[in-house]
């Protein structure tokens, strides 16, 4: 085999290629540890991290919103509810041309520009491949053309939606209020676990003070996703826990009544349940349809109703400020009589005005020639201004307030609405503390008649009213009455009611002059006592116009009407045993007697016999 | 007769004995080897997502590779020496042909249509490259003089930027390094290697503008700085290391890869198996599956010692140790300490060409461990 001569084995050679195999092996050794140090440094140092990055990585939290809670009146009658809707919706990322699309879209069903400009608003809000309404609530003639057109649309679809429904419109949309989208500066606040995946949330009324009650708890599930980000499994569900619902003690036939009996006139009706405290009416006319709210109303509509002359927005029963005017006058003769300024038998000369020492200045009755001499009782039947001069100079500013505001003056009643206004029941301290001013004897006359720097709202009105009816036993006036399933964090009923101390004679004769204003000839609400087999115990008011319009430019022709005062009626009833209490403000409806005194006693009526009008 | 031989006499063989010799089969090696390729359908099973279909696939290949690893081993040393040069110059032949009218695949002109089967010469040349420099250098006394070791230079050189042509950075490098492990076993003074490791510091620069496409570029970038881009090209390896790290001491168990039944982990069944196998099998299965590819090189190292001439010395080394560096810069690429070069890790990641290749490298192996008392006769 001549190949052999090839093979050498050079000892030498061997030599030397024996310590380069062990060399080689050295540094095979070197680099396999130099490996097994990162893989410690991976799995072992790092592993808690990687182990999380691992989890992020597939792991997608899916929230499953809850459904939210219905709201009823005291019979039952739905007043929100939520109702399954179409939605025309547009996922931008899936679409080419979204300008082209847009255009295209407005050709087969019509879609207003504010819409467009809303739609380009969400999306820049939202994250990225949401789908994002560009038309809630379409009808089924959209429906059925955009369906047909459908393959022309990618990226566009229509979606079922839940939404809010306020089947009486605008006569619950003071109490009832209204949901919205979540805007940008509530979900910086609201809680990010609960309302992942919620688009609407309470705004106004009692869908906002019951917010919590009514989203209920939000579900979710833990999806596992792969890199594309499509659903494999679900590993973990939390089913949703829906809202609870809320059963009002309002009562939708007597709110509409109410509402109904205002006629021409913008006010308030408040009326209250006095052994609960529950609210049976509550209405603040105009109102406005609370449903075009739910899916953004457009910027215009919305101008439009902020710039009414009538204020449809604005809450009056819980935030409308009116001078008492003379409805104050039950409630400074208890004073009167409490403080034992004056008794039953004492008797002020009315010559049709007063005057305070040393002061030329008149304070007119509001009729020409007075009253004459009168008591107590009779003061408060004929509303006779100048008793009520008198009996305020007597008692002073300090022993007025003092009395006064243990009937809830100035002070929020407590109702479960939010931003509720205080009012204002002046004194010494008030002015020295907001004005810097001494207080004056002039403004302690002018506040005997409930004129001044008194303010009230109808809520507190009808709510001082029906404290008194309660023997002086503080009502809380609620609107919810029952919460299905009950909520572990609200009380609904307030404990703490007190008592305003008095003395049962003194009450008597206060309630029984306040029988005779409705049922006695003299009296100046006395139109109303015919037809009826109970006794109604009131006290009309004229309030002049001061407040809430000032600074509206008006109509020319509405001068005239807008500047006359408006009318006040307190009332409760059955006088004897009383079970309801409401308080009637008509704007510029002029004398109390007239206008406001007939609208509480359509309520009355309604309430205590059932007969509706 | 060798003293092996002659102490043979005294003993009669078994049948056993008989048999293994007659196969030309080193039972060690073969051993290692099926207990790493049972490992790589354990893992195989799970990086696929339990598909069958890809482990028979697997298994077809891997049974071709044995098949052609135990011709291999029967043919003499004798016979690989004799064709050394005739097969590297038909695998650089064909490494030119690839380039000429090579078929795209992957962007990347690797393969050769023969009409019945797509060949890969890149991987023909992992073999014949070292056989070539062995070859070369076993008809001169050792160690290796300049000049020889110019041309053995100028003879690795050829194929390796054939292939760094294609583009092909993995197989290039493993190509280099198989030429260069015969030059180290053949003795080059290690001033030669400071002298060699400074020239290749040097041309790097080189290579880089003027040899590296953009993605090659964009790889290495990646590995200084993977969380620059992480959706793009540090993906793959911010994707990787968080399967090995979340897989932890003790892993998640076979089959609870979620990086890659979830699709977040890219080219789970081939390039980046073994985050698979590190996710699974944790700190713990990966110290295993080293020690697994450490007792092969030292199987094959010892039989390098072993051998009895030159060019089975350099040949079996070059082997053993080629070896090694595919382990080492797959997992340095997946383990993210090295650049993304598309290297499979060896016997286990999925595919076809380079288990056979990484076979005929061990038939060549037994066929030199088997063959010494007739090269000694």
């Amino acid at each position: 085999m001549p190949e052999l001569k090839a093979f050498k084995d050079n000892p030498e050679e061997g030599r030397l290629f024996h310590i380069r195999i062990f060399t080689a092996f050295a540094i095979i050794l070197l680099l396999t540890a130099g490996l097994v140090v990162r893989l410690v440094y991976l799995q072992v140092v790092g592993h808690q991290m990687y182990a999380t990055k691992a989890k992020e990585n597939s792991i997608k939290i899916e929230p499953t919103v809850a459904p939210r809670g219905i709201i009823y009146d005291r019979r039952g009658n739905v007043l929100a509810d939520n109702i399954q809707t179409y939605s025309l919706e547009i996922i931008p990322e899936q679409v080419k041309d979204l300008n082209d699309t847009l255009t295209r879209l407005r050709q087969i069903i019509s879609i207003p520009d504010e819409k467009i400009e809303q739609f380009h608003k969400l999306r820049i809000r939202q994250k990225k491949y949401t789908s994002i309404p560009i038309l809630s609530n379409i009808t089924a003639e959209e429906l059925t053309r955009f369906s047909v057109a459908r393959p022309f649309f990618q990226g566009v679809d229509v979606r079922v939606r839940q939404l809010r429904n306020y089947p009486f419109g605008e006569l619950t949309s003071h109490v009832v209020g209204y949901v919205g989208r979540i805007n940008e500066e509530e979900m910086k606040v609201l809680p990010v676990e609960e309302y992942r995946g919620s688009t609407f949330i309470g705004k106004l009324g009692i869908e906002h003070s019951y917010e919590t009650e009514l989203h209920g708890k939000t579900g979710y599930s833990e999806i596992e996703v792969n890199v594309q980000g499509r659903p494999l499994k679900t590993l973990n569900e939390v089913d949703p826990v829906a809202g609870a619902n809320l059963h009002l003690s309002l009562d939708i036939e007597l709110q509409k009544t109410a509402f109904d009996a205002l006629e021409k006139y913008n006010g308030a009706v408040v009326a209250i349940e006095i052994a609960t405290g529950g609210v049976l009416t509550f209405v603040s006319k105009p109102g406005f349809d609370p449903n075009p709210f739910v899916v953004g109303i457009g910027a215009a509509a919305y101008k439009e109703l902020q710039k009414s002359q009538d204020q449809p927005l604005y809450n009056r029963a819980l935030r409308g400020l009116y001078p008492p005017g003379s409805t104050i006058k039950p409630f400074m003769a208890l004073a009167g009589l409490e403080n034992n300024v004056v008794n039953t038998r004492t008797l002020l000369s009315c010559p049709g005005f007063y005057q305070l020492p040393n002061d030329s200045h008149h304070y007119r009755d509001w009729r020409k020639g007075g009253h004459g001499p009168v008591n107590v009782s009779e003061a408060v039947t004929q509303s006779c201004d100048v008793y009520f001069y008198r009996l305020a100079s007597m008692l002073g500013i300090d022993r007025m307030h003092s009395f006064l505001s243990q009937f809830g003056f100035g002070k929020r009643t407590g109702i479960d609405l939010t931003d509720e206004k205080a009012g204002l029941l002046p004194s010494r301290e008030w002015k020295l503390r907001r004005r810097n001013q001494a207080w004056f004897p002039g403004e302690t006359v002018i506040s005997g008649i409930g004129q001044g720097y008194n303010l009230v709202t109808p809520l507190q009105l009808s709510r001082a009213t029906a404290t008194l009816a309660n023997n002086g036993k503080i009502v809380v006036p609620r609107l919810v009455e029952r919460v299905d399933p009950p909520s572990l964090t609200r009380e609904v009923r307030n404990p703490g009611a007190t008592t305003v101390a008095l003395q049962p004679n003194n009450l008597k004769t206060v309630i029984d002059a306040m029988i005779n204003v409705v049922h006695s000839a003299r009296g100046t609400a006395q139109r109303i006592s015919g037809g009826i087999n109970y006794h109604i115990a009131g006290k009309t008011g004229t309030a002049q116009v001061i407040n809430i319009k000032q600074n509206a430019s008006y109509n020319e022709s509405q001068i005239a009407f807008k500047q006359r005062d408006h009318a006040l009626f307190i009332s409760f009833a059955p006088a004897e045993n009383p079970k309801i209490a409401v308080a009637v403000i008509a704007e510029n409806g002029g004398h109390g007697g007239a206008v406001a005194a007939p609208i509480a006693a359509k309520v009355i009526k309604q309430y205590l016999t059932g007969a509706n009008p | 007769m060798s003293f092996e031989s002659r102490r043979e006499e005294f003993k009669t063989p078994t049948l056993f004995e008989r048999l293994v010799g007659k196969l030309h089969i080193d039972i060690p090696l073969l051993m290692s080897l099926l207990l790493i390729c049972l490992l790589s359908f354990v893992v195989l099973y799970s990086a696929g997502n339990q598909d069958i279909g890809l482990l028979l696939r697997q298994a077809a290949r891997i049974g071709l590779a044995f098949g052609f690893m135990i011709v291999l081993s029967h043919v003499s040393p004798y016979q690989f020496k004799r064709y050394s040069a005739l097969l590297f110059g038909i695998g650089v032949a064909l490494l030119i042909a690839v380039l000429v009218l090579g078929h795209i695949g992957k962007g990347a002109q690797r393969w050769l249509n023969l009409g019945f089967f797509r060949f890969q010469p890149s991987e023909m040349i992992k073999i014949t490259t070292p056989m070539m420099i062995a070859w070369y250098l076993a008809d001169y006394t050792l160690p290796v003089k300049p000049f020889q070791l110019i041309v053995a230079g100028v003879l690795i050189l050829i194929p390796t930027l054939l292939i760094a042509k294609q583009p092909d950075l993995g197989t290039a490098i493993l190509v280099a390094s198989s030429g260069m492990a015969v030059l180290f076993f053949a003795g080059i003074s290690w001033r030669l290697i400071g002298v060699i490791a400074g020239l290749i510091g040097a041309i790097t620069p080189i290579i880089w503008k003027f040899f590296m496409h953009d993605y090659q570029r964009a790889r290495i970038i990646t590995l200084l700085d993977p969380e620059a881009d992480p959706l793009g090209k540090g993906y793959h390896i911010i994707q990787s290391k968080i399967a090995i790290g979340s897989g932890g001491i003790y892993g998640k168990g076979w089959l609870g890869s979620k990086q890659s039944e979830l699709e977040f982990l890219p080219e789970s069944s081939t390039d980046f198996i073994f985050a698979v196998f590190a996710e699974e099998f944790g700190l713990f299965g990966c110290l295993g599956l080293l020690l697994l590819y450490l007792l092969i090189i030292g199987r094959s190292l010892y039989i390098a010692a072993l051998a009895q001439d030159t060019y089975s010395r350099l040949l079996a080394g070059s082997l053993a140790f080629t070896f090694f560096v595919y382990v080492f810069v797959n997992i340095g690429m997946v383990i993210g300490v090295l650049p993304v070069v598309g290297v499979p890790l060896p016997m286990i990641s999925y595919g076809g060409t380079s288990i056979v290749t990484l076979m005929a490298g061990f038939g060549i192996l037994m066929s030199i461990h088997t063959h010494k008392k007739l090269i000694s006769n």
